[in-house]
């Protein structure tokens, strides 16, 4: 997929027909890009779902009715209380506490906030990763292009879930148990980044191929500029744009893989959960006819993964020439 | 499996079952919320995995379904002197491969048993020294009298010293091995199954041992044990009629299993004791902000832990009523005045106080260990202690983790790696004096196995002294007085903060009867199912 978007990036140094005048803002308006977006509802309501979610994590301090991670704050009498609007309701728990008291909709609060921590986190770390070696495989060639092309079609071959355990799991079993929440969240953000690297390497080299052979890069050559500001200043901003939907799609999937990982019980502990962790205890409660525990995060992680997506989509196929 | 592959492979489990059992015969599916890592008798002495070794190794004596100790490979006893014992071997008993159980094998199985290495190093005393008179004959030496020195034998499963030898197996496996032995992957055991397969951690298969001495009263041909970590996903394992029998159903989902039609849930209580524990040997905690010095060493954070703790609240919210809230580190069953003891008050503010005097006004950070998979909801326990807890200050990293890596880590084989722990513990010999010894006698003597369970070395010398003589005490009523003075010195050094007793929870299909002991040991080879 990454490939096949290569080509037309060339058209991007091609000068604009009609130069904008004013501020950058004025510019994104009058793009096509803009454009495309308002022409498309869809989108427009996916990328508010996101930016809530966004400002929902944020603002988690702020609109939770307790701080879910602190055991102080948790009151055991309050545990297992049903939503708000059901008979056994009870204020302020608009919907419902888990089994530690744990008022659900705080808890989702702050899970969202180390769910996307996690998945930026992990997107910006692998998106750096995969880009820097994807430059130097693309702009060197040879035996180092080989290598690191190899590496990565190696690791294609395996699921990135089974990565982020496996790199979970070794980090884990060598510095014992020593590990607080803190660093298992790096842990975390270091697993999923090693786990996604590849398609920004694959796209990244790719796009250097052609870009490397143009008169603007022997310019550049030329004057005697060294081959990293060639590499960050000159051919890097025309890949940017298939990077873009990448690193968008990407943060769905991390998203993703945090949640699995804390499912599974790899991931955030319980005493400071994630929506994955959050779905994992709630699970438990799912036959005693207590379905608030595990429903709410189960549908705020769907919802944020899916706006997410729709929004990946939507930049794939605007930043698509062919599509046009 | 695809549907054509399970078609086939019931026709053929149909055709052989057919063609070399009775036609009675059943197959009973088996989930534990534990796994089962080795088959070394020796090396987790932990009651599920003991449960589990019960099925294929058996022990000089046994436990019938009343907890009493009856006759199993030793087919009678005597005390000849109160220092000597002589034990009369059953003829004819053949292991799984064929060899026949001898003296040698019991002699072998003390060394064994004793070694470095082994778990269970109470089970036998140090000072019993093993002779044999003839191939059936054995004789126990004692040092000093002991009248409850079979007490723990049922634990105690006898194993080949010849196959032993045969395949370098005579050291005992250690929980902390990281390598498996040759024992931990194959059996070769006396009892009424063997392992036919043995995936450690994930799958079991036990068949019937055809060559039983005993009369089997099951009636199976064969049992599949597998592990299901997930609540919910255990009793959806029972309730589809996936598994016959599943241990423990989570106390919040009995009324639906109750309720399914396809199983119930056989409750009782359990004679296990939860409890907390604190490190007070090392003169620094291995896991804690509080440098240079170890703040359990003062009594006053150890009474403020106890204090913090709202039991009642763990017993209605987190247990759903199905416990009964402790004073005592022994369940009431087992001990007669246990009705003399009450917990000290839940008292937050006086915790809080206590904690100041010690010179924590502010509280301190420590690490607490806890299983996720052994006890009834024992990670929702610990997290709510963790609440408790914070409310006087404390802040308690809370490192759940399963059996497994727990006991690796906390257990005498780990080197005792905690600084506070959850426990529970059911005296093997049903009866105080194992508490006294194992958790709260002092492990200072590295000769000695006293205190081989007491993780946090909590030592008391007047504590261990009284249980000696409760050892040798044969008069009931006096017994029981000095237990009841051991314990109230256990009780005023708040060594230990014993929490509640759980109630058994197994989830049994309606097809398959069952008998629930006491000890939650579940024991297989008492089962019947109903023809298919």
């Amino acid at each position: 997929m990454s490939e096949a978007l290569v080509p037309h990036q060339a058209k991007a140094d091609t000068p604009r027909k009609r130069p904008l005048p004013g501020s950058w803002f004025a510019r994104a308006i009058e793009s096509d890009l803009f454009y495309s977006f308002r022409r498309s509802r869809l989108t427009m309501v996916a990328t508010a779902m996101t930016v809530l979610f966004f400002l929902l994590a944020i603002l988690a301090s702020v609109l939770a009715v307790q701080n879910p991670f602190d055991p102080a704050q948790l009151q055991l009498m309050n545990s297992r209380i049903a939503p708000i609007w059901t008979a056994d309701g009870q204020s302020p728990f608009l919907l419902g506490t888990d089994e530690q008291g744990r008022d659900v909709f705080s808890a989702i609060l702050y899970g969202l906030r180390i769910s996307l921590t996690v998945g930026v986190l992990g997107v910006l770390f692998s998106g750096t990763l995969g880009i820097i070696l994807g430059l130097i495989a693309g702009y060197i060639g040879g035996a180092v292009d080989g290598l690191i092309m190899r590496i990565a079609d190696v690791q294609l071959t395996f699921p990135a879930i089974l990565i982020a355990l496996l790199v979970n799991g070794v980090v884990k079993s060598v510095f014992g148990n020593r590990l607080d929440a803190m660093s298992t969240l790096v842990v975390l953000v270091i697993a999923i980044g090693l786990s996604f690297w590849v398609q920004y390497a694959r796209t990244v080299r790719g796009s250097v191929m052609v870009e490397k052979n143009k008169d603007y890069v022997a310019a550049a050559q030329l004057i005697g500029l060294p081959a990293w500001v060639i590499m960050l200043r000159h051919v890097l901003p025309n890949a940017m744009g298939p990077i873009l939907v990448i690193a968008t799609i990407n943060l769905a999937l991390a998203i993703i893989t945090e949640a699995t990982l804390s499912f599974l019980g790899a991931g955030m502990p319980d005493t400071m959960p994630s929506l994955g962790t959050l779905i994992r205890i709630g699970n438990n409660y799912l036959f005693a006819g207590e379905w608030w525990i595990v429903a709410f995060p189960g549908i705020a992680l769907a919802a944020l993964i899916l706006s997410i997506n729709l929004l990946g989509d939507w930049l794939r196929d605007a930043l698509n020439p062919k599509l046009r | 499996m695809s549907v054509r592959q399970s078609l086939l492979a019931a026709a053929i489990v149909s055709i052989v079952a057919f063609a070399i059992s009775p036609a009675s015969a059943q197959t009973l599916r088996y989930a534990n919320q534990g796994e089962l890592k080795s088959l070394d008798p020796y090396t987790l002495k932990e009651t599920t995995t003991i449960a589990h070794h019960a099925h294929v190794y058996e022990g000089l004596v046994t436990r019938d379904k009343d907890l009493k100790i009856v006759p199993a490979l030793a087919e009678s006893w005597e005390t000849l002197e109160p220092t000597r014992w002589r034990f009369h071997l059953r003829k004819n008993v053949k292991f799984h491969n064929g060899n026949p159980f001898t003296a040698d094998d019991v002699i072998f199985s003390a060394d064994r048993i004793r070694a470095k290495g082994s778990n269970f190093l109470t089970n036998v005393p140090a000072d019993a020294k093993f002779v044999k008179i003839d191939d059936y004959t054995v004789d126990v030496k004692l040092d000093s009298p002991n009248p409850i020195l079979i007490s723990q034998w049922d634990g105690w499963y006898i194993m080949n010293k010849k196959w032993c030898e045969e395949n370098n197996a005579v050291a005992p496996t250690p929980a902390s091995a990281t390598t498996p032995s040759y024992a931990s992957l194959h059996e070769n055991g006396t009892g009424p199954f063997m392992i036919e397969s043995h995936q450690p951690g994930v799958k079991t298969v036990f068949k019937a041992n055809p060559n039983w001495w005993r009369k089997p009263e099951h009636n199976l041909k064969e049992i599949i044990f597998t592990s299901i970590g997930s609540d919910a996903t255990r009793v959806a394992a029972l309730l589809s009629g996936e598994v016959d029998v599943v241990e423990p159903v989570p106390i919040q989902d009995i009324q639906r299993v109750n309720a399914s039609g396809t199983g119930t849930v056989m409750t009782g209580p359990e004679i296990r004791t939860i409890f907390l524990g604190m490190d007070q040997v090392r003169d620094e905690l291995l896991y804690s902000n509080v440098k240079g010095k170890n703040p359990f060493k003062d009594i006053r954070v150890r009474e403020a832990f106890y204090k913090a703790i709202d039991v009642e609240l763990i017993k209605s919210r987190v247990m759903r009523g199905l416990s009964t809230p402790s004073a005592l580190m022994v369940a009431p069953q087992l001990y007669v005045l246990s009705k003399d003891f009450a917990r000290p008050k839940f008292d937050p503010d006086g915790a809080k106080k206590l904690l100041t005097e010690a010179g924590y006004p502010d509280g301190f950070e420590v690490t607490m260990d806890c299983p996720n998979d052994r006890y009834v909801n024992d990670a929702a326990i610990c997290q709510a202690v963790v609440g408790m807890l914070a409310r006087i200050g404390v802040k308690i990293n809370l490192l759940a983790q399963p059996k497994a890596q727990y006991f690796a880590k906390v257990l005498k084989p780990g080197g005792y790696q905690t600084s506070f722990y959850m426990l529970g513990w059911t005296p093997a010999s049903s009866d105080s004096h194992n508490v006294l010894n194992d958790i709260l006698g002092c492990r200072d003597d590295p000769k000695s196995s006293r205190g081989e369970a007491n993780l946090g070395g909590y030592c008391n010398k007047k504590l261990d002294e009284v249980a000696d003589k409760v050892l040798q005490e044969a008069d009931t009523a006096k017994r029981d007085l000095l237990i009841k003075e051991a314990f109230e010195i256990a009780a005023k050094d708040f060594g230990y903060i014993p929490l509640h007793q759980q109630a058994l929870a197994w989830g049994v299909s309606k097809k398959v009867k069952l008998t629930q002991r006491a000890d939650n040991q579940v024991l297989l080879y008492w089962a019947t199912k109903q023809e298919e």
